[in-house]
């Protein structure tokens, strides 16, 4: 399962951070952030519970870079 | 200007107001110049101290704000009040114009590619009104006024009108359709209002196709990028812990090796300067913004480039392989020239004409489409079709054969050759010869020029590839002057054709296949490159291929590649310029030579001047 969020972030290599941060996060099977679009795609694994991923995908962001935010 | 800039710039300019007025009030207590200090340098930076404040809580000693906070809190530790503030002004005010330049460019290629309909006209009881083209069923009846966008793709079923197709094609030459023809999504309307009976749901439409692949374009990263990524990673803590190293180990070895003073104070300025440069925010914002503005250009001009990665390797093209039909020929097969004997013309035609009139080929076809004139079936007595040879007829009680060499040399007749090179139809009538009627498939108008473009753009080879017979493949591969054409190719001779050519080329060489994309998928595939040609609206097409031409043009295969390389220019002038400036400076200030004022300029001077570098990617308009 795939989806699409808005996000938020100011430079280039926070936005490098939230990726790396989604990718590690349970559930997260591939995360792409694109600074351009302002965009990231998650690939959830199949099993995920999506909201409670991005909950905690969201909380993981926060850490590495606090002025960012996914709209979910 | 977003709100967040608005009070940014306002902070900005305070800052440097109270910064000035300071400077004119000396005071000998240190203490009180201190406060007065501190007065800008909070308005300016109480964010990122905030923020350093949070990445001390979760670890991230790495961040950024938290580097800039350490390199001008101990400025000021150092006395250095002005340096410190002027430092936190320097990197605000660098950060606000990232913020603007990004900004701009976001909108720079967002008006480039602002091709998505925000609306859809439906007729409800006699009314016509307007609703989000994702609620539009297939099958509905959509109006475009003059001067909409089409928003879904379909089918006219009332009025005429001409199209510009430039949003997706990058060609002004206006497309005229009727009742019956086809419309894709994102052409605009431009003479008279028309309905359109849509075939497709709005997602599936083309021009939502192309947005969200021009969208996700650079999420394939190119190599040039991800060696970025890995820079970025490394960078940061190598010159973190240099700066440490030498805030401590010159001093150190001063006082105990050479038995100098013990003096950290220039040393520990130096290590601080190193902090401010600290960030790989140049390199990391303007390669992927290079390549994001270089394929909102090339799609701007009818060129789709799939990905960071594939114009990175269509930089590097030095072969490129053409399928033939419908490729570097138009693919529509017509009668050019017609050999007859006692027969006239168009009594030879007349015949032909009726003997294929069941036939589905194109070559049939093509003869009943020169015949022009209704085909009386009464005539018709009966028609066999003889696989591989051709057809056996009775039409108005003679037997005719039309067909290849082969079926009139089977029925004993003799065969007059034809000189021209071309799918050749030979006709006879109750056992005589009668003549043969031949049909070509015409080259199209640009593709001369546009091997010629190719060859003076340092392509060292063209090929050809195609399944069609020897003396027709090398008839245009000479007409055209293709270096090298490989005929009679069976599909799957293709992919070993191709396989055997990729074996050929150095390492850093890249084969380009251009091909129609409707049965090219494995060859378009395989290659370095597959560019798919004139598939617009084709989903086979845009689904193999990493480039597509949304139009049928073969000189944009030279635009394109002239366009990869153009973008590829920009991204390593930006390395070298970001990183060599960064190393220069890294070792001007280990030396001492430097201030922070300069550190500060090869932080994020160096990053307004890489974005704004990076925004010629987007001007390929006359390239």
């Amino acid at each position: 399962m795939k989806k699409t969020y808005d996000i938020e972030v100011d430079c280039a290599n926070c936005a490098n951070k939230m990726e790396e941060a989604a990718n590690n996060t349970d559930g997260v099977k591939k995360a792409n952030v694109n600074f351009m679009t302002l965009k990231m795609k998650v690939e959830f694994e199949d099993e995920a519970n999506v909201d409670e991923v991005m909950k905690e995908v969201l909380k993981n962001c926060k850490k590495v870079e606090s002025d960012c935010e996914i709209f979910l | 200007m977003s709100k967040k800039q608005k009070t940014n710039l306002t902070r900005i300019i305070v800052g440097i107001i109270l910064l000035i007025l300071i400077h004119f009030l000396e005071n000998d207590n240190e203490l009180i110049m201190l406060c007065m200090y501190l007065i800008p340098y909070l308005i300016l930076g109480y964010d990122i101290l905030y923020k350093a404040f949070l990445s001390i809580k979760n670890r991230q000693s790495f961040d950024e704000n938290f580097l800039m906070a350490i390199a001008t809190i101990g400025a000021l530790a150092m006395k250095e009040y002005h340096e410190g503030v002027e430092v936190m002004f320097f990197y605000q005010i660098g950060e606000w114009f990232q913020s603007y330049a990004i900004g701009r460019s976001r909108k720079n290629i967002a008006n480039l590619m602002d091709i998505r309909p925000e609306y859809a006209n439906i007729e409800k009881d006699g009314e016509i009104i307007q609703v989000d083209p994702d609620d539009v069923s297939i099958g509905d009846v959509i109006i475009v006024k003059v001067g909409e966008k089409i928003p879904i793709d379909g089918f006219v079923i009332d009025g005429q009108t001409s199209l510009n197709t430039s949003a997706l094609t990058g060609e002004s030459k206006p497309r005229d359709v009727g009742i019956n023809d086809e419309v894709i999504s994102g052409c605009i309307n431009m003479t008279s209002p028309i309905k359109v009976k849509t075939s497709k749901a709005f997602e599936d439409s083309t021009v939502s196709k192309v947005l969200d692949l021009i969208e996700n374009a650079t999420n394939n990263k190119a190599k040039s990028e991800d060696f970025i990524t890995k820079f970025a990673k490394y960078y940061t803590p190598a010159v973190v812990y240099s700066a440490i190293a030498l805030a401590i180990i010159p001093p150190l070895y001063i006082r105990f090796i050479q038995n100098g003073p013990l003096q950290f104070t220039s040393w520990i300025y130096r290590a601080l300067t190193f902090l401010v440069i600290s960030c790989p925010c140049a390199l990391v914002i303007s390669i992927p913004l290079s390549f994001f503005a270089g394929i909102g250009g090339a799609s701007n001009q009818g060129i789709l480039i799939k990905g960071s990665n594939y114009l990175e390797q269509l930089a590097k093209t030095k072969y490129v392989a053409f399928d033939k039909t419908g490729t570097v020929t138009l693919g529509i097969f017509e009668v050019t020239t017609i050999h007859n004997s006692d027969f006239s013309k168009d009594e030879l035609l007349e015949y032909a004409a009726h003997a294929e009139a069941y036939s589905n080929h194109p070559i049939g076809k093509s003869i009943i489409k020169e015949y022009g004139k209704k085909i009386d079936k009464n005539r018709i007595d009966s028609i066999k079709e003889i696989p591989g040879k051709g057809i056996e007829a009775i039409i108005d009680g003679k037997k005719v054969l039309t067909g290849n060499e082969k079926l009139i040399e089977d029925n004993n007749i003799e065969v007059v050759h034809c000189h021209e090179t071309g799918t050749i139809v030979h006709l006879a009538i109750d056992g005589k010869y009668k003549g043969h009627i031949h049909i070509g498939d015409q080259i199209k108008q640009n593709s001369k020029q546009a091997i010629e473009q190719l060859k003076s753009d340092g392509i060292k080879k063209t090929i050809m590839l195609t399944g069609d017979e020897e003396s027709i493949a090398s008839n245009v591969g000479n007409t055209l002057n293709i270096d090298q054409v490989y005929a009679n190719l069976l599909p799957q001779d293709k992919v070993s054709k191709l396989e055997e050519l990729l074996k050929m080329k150095d390492e850093n060489e890249t084969l380009a296949f251009v091909g129609d994309g409707i049965n090219d998928a494995p060859v378009l595939s395989l290659a370095d490159v597959g560019i798919a040609m004139g598939s617009l609206g084709s989903d086979a097409a845009i689904e193999a291929a990493d480039v597509v031409l949304m139009d049928d043009d073969p000189l944009k295969i030279s635009k394109a590649i002239r366009i990869a390389k153009k973008c590829m220019r920009i991204v390593y002038e930006n390395i070298y310029f970001a990183i060599g400036v960064k190393i220069i400076v890294l070792i001007l200030s280990a030396f001492g030579i430097t201030d922070m004022w300069l550190a500060i300029f090869a932080d994020v001077g160096v990053m307004v001047i890489a974005v704004i570098n990076a925004m010629r990617a987007l001007k390929v308009k006359n390239i």
